[in-house]
Order: C-alpha cells, then structure tokens, then sequence
C-alpha cells in the first residue's frame, strides 16, 4: 500500500515539479511569470501533437520544451525589454494558453500516443517501500537530474551567481558589467522551457491523451510551491510530491469509494496549497526572507542611481 | 543604424488615446494570422463576429447581456487593482455570489418580488465578500500573496458549486441533471424589449457610477488610492491600511458577488454548472484596459461582450472552441502592455556611426 502511494505522489508530481523549478529559474532572475499555466497547456499539446504525429516521445519532450519557450519569449520580451508589468503579462500568457490550445488542440482531441514506458534501476528498485522511486519512466529520472542541476548551477556556478544577482539587485549587477537584460530573458526562456516539459509529462506520460485545459490550475499550485521551496529547487521535490501526494490520495480515496463527495475530495490540492502557502509565507516572514530583492521590478537602467 | 529609446517627458494625450485602438487592431491581426494556420478565414470570421454581435437587435441585446457581468465584476476588480491589491478571484466570488442569492431564492420562501430581490443581492454580496476577504485577511495579516490564494479558491469555489447542485440542492424533479429546482417567479428580473436583456443590465450601470462616486469623491476611496500609489505615505499619514486591504477587498469581491446574482436571477433562473463561462477572468482584462476607472469599465466591457457574442457564433459557425476568445483577450492584453511602452518612451533612429 505504501509503495503503491508513493508510486502514484511521484507520478502526480513530477509535472508541478517541472514547473516550479522552471518557476525558481524566472523568479530567480526577478521576473515573475504567472503563464505558467498557460505554457504548461502549450507544452503538453506540443509533446502530444508531436509524439503522435512522429511516434517519437523524445522528439514530443524536445518540442513542448520549444514550443514553451517561445511563447515564453513573449513575455520575456514584454517584462524584460519593454519593462511591461509582469503580472499583467503573465496572465495574459496563461489566457493566450488556453486559447491557442484549445483551438490547436481541438483536432488532437481523442488522438492517442504509447506513452513513456517505465525503466526499471537495476538493484535499486528491489529495494521495499522506497523502490517505486526506481521504477519510473525516464521524465521522472530527468526532473530530479533537472532539480540537482539547477541546484548545482545556482551554488557553484558562475553564470549562476550572475544570475542571481541579477534578481537581487541588478543595478549592481549592470555595473559590474552583467546584462541584466541578457540574464533575465534567458532564464525566462529556459525556466518556460522547462514549464511546458511539466505539461507534457501530463500528455505523455501521466494521462497519455490531449483534452483541453487538461492542467486543471496546476501551473498556479506550481507558482504557489515556489514561495513554499523559498527558490530554492531542492525544496521544490518536497513541495511538488506533497501536492503530488494529496493529489493521488484523493483519487485512490475517489476510486475506493468512501463517503466523502469527489467534489469535496477535489478541492482538497487547492485547499491544501492554500495552507502550505500561508505557512511558509508565515514562516518567511520571520528572519531575513530568501525571496529575490528585485522580483517583479522591471529593471530600467536609466532610473539607476 | 541604431535604434535608442528615450523617454518622453510628457506623452501627448492624443497618443495615449488612440494605443490601445492600435493595440486591439494589431490584436486582430496576429489572431487573424493564427486562424489561417488553424484553416480559417480570419475576414468571414471576423464578418461573422462583428454581424452576430451587433448585426441585430437581438444580437445587441446578447451583448448587453455578456456584458453585464464584465461591467460589475470589472468594477469589483478596479477597486482592488486602485489599492495594488490583486484580486485574481473574481471568478469564484462570481460563482459564490450566485450560490448566495440561489441559496435565498430556493429555501428562503420570500414572496414579494421587491424583498426576494434585494434579499438576494445582499446574500451574494455577503457570500462574494466573505469568499475574497479571506485572501484579504491573509495579505493584511500575513502578507501572503493574494494572487494565488484569490486565483487557487476559485477552483474550490466551483467544487463547491458541483457539490450543491450534484448534492443536496440537485433538482428532485429535473431527471437526474445537475443543476437546482427553478426559481420561483419572484427570484427573477425582469426582461425587457422581448430579449434577454433583464434588470441587471441597470442595475450595472448604477454601479459604475456608485464606484466612480465612492472612488474619486469619498474619503474611503481617496485613502484606498493614496495606499495604493504610495503605502509609505499612508503609513506616515496614520492611516489603517490592515483595516484598507480587509475592507477593499471584501468591497470588491461583494461586487463581484453581485454578478452571480445578476446571471441567475437574470439569466438562468435556477443553480447549474457553468454559471460564469469565465466573466471573472475576463474582467481582470476590463479592469487593467479601463485603467481602473469606473467609466472605463463600462466601455471596455461592451466591446468585451461583442466580442464573447461574436465568439459564440464563431464556435457555431466554425466550430471553434469556446476558450478560443482568451486567446484574443491575451493578445490584447499583449499589445497593451507593449503600447505602453511606446507611450512612455519615444523612438529614435540614428543613421551611421553616432
């Protein structure tokens, strides 16, 4: 029973855990990007539409990373270049999200793909309890090399520094000769990347099929999981595979038949992400806060002083 | 050739008028590009569009109809927007506010028409406030970022409308569909001109000038747009901006609880899914377009209702889904935000080496 749940909280997982790391990237660099939804929708039907149409799941993860980060570039163009408000911009991403899949989508509906099969870790997954962590499908084993990456490049890194100083005080940063400007579209470009991975592995490998709107607001729990794991993507597995585990819990209470109403079992990863979200901002308000100085701030380097 | 920008000191009026026209039109034009990738034609689309919203008396009337909950849910959000406060959420206090007056309409047995009415306002008005003032409360007390919490509680907000209608308020007469019994005749508005038009459609209006009057002739309103341009002057000012945030945002999401009102005793006349096809979302775009002025609302929000009226015939005509619409309304928002740019900044093209 253990291994079965913990099997489906990674599996519910791994697409938020996507998300949010790309999230960190963005966040990272002081541009908030509330698209999130929107280029997880993007991702998804880019991996679908293309697995299908070449039978190839890598090439479908390689396009919905594309296909994300272009219609990322939009508001890295506005927020970073025309310095737009990054809220505004944001959800204008995910509206657009919703629009162009849904028309785009509409021929994919129905459509099936063989989604990610499950590679088996020799000896590691025989160990018990913790050995469905071993027995996944190759995105999963991706997204955890993704988050130590991202760790490592944040850490022990240059461009990593740079980019994080980028976010924290980019007056600075542009004095010293860093392209604020450079930086940050860059991230928004790999973080929206890496969101639109997190769709896909929705469409190839968690419900192998396209329907619309099929993210469900987990692009905002993501946007939500980013305050909880204080920017920092190591945190962000402990965040993504708690929503993950609340999410699979309410289904295998759905699918046993208990007495609660699925309506009310539904709401329970949004109510739950309400309540992380409102302990871990509690919790960072007391000491010195981890969130980027400058996030949300357009950089405009003729107010520098 | 070089291309700087430098900032306008002052962006001629004429300019900031006619942006987001210039906005709109190059919005039409990327969508138009789109539709021809989906095998559309973007002229008959359009023609279809601009026809069926405003080709008619009906089709004008339906548009009226759309956009009566942009204009109060728009004007709900534009208070909170003037304070900095961003009220993503109008959606589920919508869908709350329609709960409310439902839950007065079916069980509260009022037979005068005045009273049933003005009793189902003041429940939507209550449920809608008390559904926002919870983020309210969180962002005054803790700062917790109301984007998400009002944004994740509309998803909650529609699990609770499944739950009432799937449950206990489910229809005993209506074979099993899930939506509520219908409203006996004193829950409904009037309809006028032999359309859907009804009551709510005026009653916006009288909103929008209650909001512009609060905004920019009360005291309430002025301090709500003192914290919001400059909350370090509030402060020093002595003014309660925990008590500000609390209250504005239970103003703004009882506005928007008007709205739920306003489609079920004016337009569906009983609970079911689908109460709001997205108003609250749409009405974020009202707001920022309008600039946050009440007036603004109003006009942005008729030309929002053509274009939902227009995207249903398109979705019957071309059988194109119905969330097709966000993509123009996310293309607008685009171009706006890029125009503002362009009205800040003035464009200089510099030939050679400078």
């Amino acid at each position: 029973m253990i291994e079965v749940l913990l099997d489906a909280t990674i599996r519910a997982g791994t697409s938020i855990l996507f998300a949010t790391t790309g999230a960190i990237i963005m966040e990272r660099s002081g541009v908030i990007n509330l698209g999130i939804e929107g280029l997880m929708l993007i991702g998804a039907l880019a991996g679908f539409a293309t697995a299908n149409l070449t039978g190839s799941l890598f090439l479908g993860v390689c396009a919905s990373f594309l296909a994300a980060l272009a219609a990322g570039a939009i508001h890295g163009f506005i927020t970073v270049y025309l310095r737009g408000n990054q809220i505004v911009c944001g959800l204008s991403l995910t509206m657009f999200g919703i629009g162009f899949t849904a028309l785009f989508g509409q021929k994919m509906v129905g459509k099936t793909i063989t989604e990610f099969s499950r590679t088996e870790i020799p000896f590691l997954s025989s160990i018990p309890f913790i050995n469905p962590l071993f027995r996944q499908d190759m995105l999963v084993y991706f997204s955890i090399l993704l988050v130590i990456g991202v760790h490592f490049f944040f850490r022990r890194t240059k461009w990593g520094l740079y980019l994080r100083s980028v976010g924290e005080n980019p007056a600075a940063a542009d004095t010293s000769g860093i392209s604020v400007t450079r930086y940050r579209m860059m991230a928004v470009l790999v973080g929206s990347g890496f969101a639109g991975i997190g769709g896909a592995y929705l469409s190839l490998a968690y419900t192998p099929f396209w329907v619309e709107n099929m993210t469900a607001g987990r692009g905002w729990i993501a946007v939500a999981l980013v305050i909880f794991s204080q920017w920092n993507s190591t945190r962000a597995v402990f965040g993504a595979y708690l929503f993950g585990g609340i999410d699979a819990l309410q289904l295998r209470m759905q699918a046993i038949g208990t007495d609660i109403s699925a309506h009310v079992l539904q709401m329970l990863p949004y109510l739950f992400t309400i309540i992380v979200l409102v302990i871990s901002t509690i919790r960072l308000g007391k000491g010195t806060t981890p969130e980027p100085e400058s996030l949300g701030i357009p950089y405009d380097r003729e107010d520098r002083k | 050739m070089r291309i700087r920008f430098e900032k306008r000191l002052e962006a001629s009026k004429a300019f900031r008028i006619t942006a987001p026209f210039v906005a709109v039109a190059f919005s039409l034009l990327t969508a138009g590009i789109i539709m021809l990738f989906a095998d559309i034609n973007p002229l008959e689309a359009y023609k279809d569009m601009i026809m069926e919203a405003l080709g008619t008396s009906y089709g004008i009337s339906e548009t009226l109809v759309k956009a009566t909950p942009l204009i109060i849910c728009g004007l709900g959000i534009s208070i909170a927007f003037r304070m900095q406060l961003w009220n993503i959420g109008a959606e589920g206090q919508l869908v709350m506010g329609a709960i409310g007056a439902s839950g007065v309409a079916l069980f509260s047995g009022i037979e005068s028409h005045f009273l049933m009415i003005a009793a189902m306002i003041a429940a939507s008005m209550l449920s809608g406030g008390l559904w926002a003032v919870v983020s309210g409360f969180l962002k005054a007390k803790y700062r917790v970022n109301e984007i998400i919490v009002t944004l994740l509680m509309n998803y909650i907000a529609i699990s609770i409308l499944s739950l009432l209608i799937y449950g206990r308020w489910k229809d005993p007469s209506g074979f099993n569909f899930p939506h509520s019994a219908q409203f006996a005749e004193a829950a409904r508005m009037t309809y006028y001109f032999d359309s859907r038009l009804h009551t709510g459609f005026f009653i916006a209006l009288v909103l929008v000038f209650l909001v512009y009057v609060f905004m920019e002739k009360t005291v309430y309103g002025y301090e709500v747009r003192v914290i919001g341009d400059n909350p370090n002057a509030a402060k020093y000012a002595g003014m309660n901006i925990t008590g500000a945030i609390i209250g504005t945002m239970f103003l703004s999401g009882a506005i928007a609880g008007i709205a739920g009102f306003s489609e079920v005793s004016g337009v569906q006349y009983r609970l079911q899914e689908g109460v709001s096809i997205g108003y609250g979302y749409t009405a974020i775009i009202v707001a920022w377009l309008a600039r946050r002025s009440a007036l603004g609302v109003l006009i942005v929000s008729l030309i929002m209702g053509i274009l939902l009226v227009g995207g249903d015939s398109l979705q019957i005509m071309w059988q194109l889904p119905v969330a097709f619409v966000n993509l123009f309304q996310g293309l607008i928002l685009f171009f706006v935000l890029s125009s503002d740019f362009f009205i800040a900044n003035k464009m200089r093209i510099t030939w050679g080496k400078s």
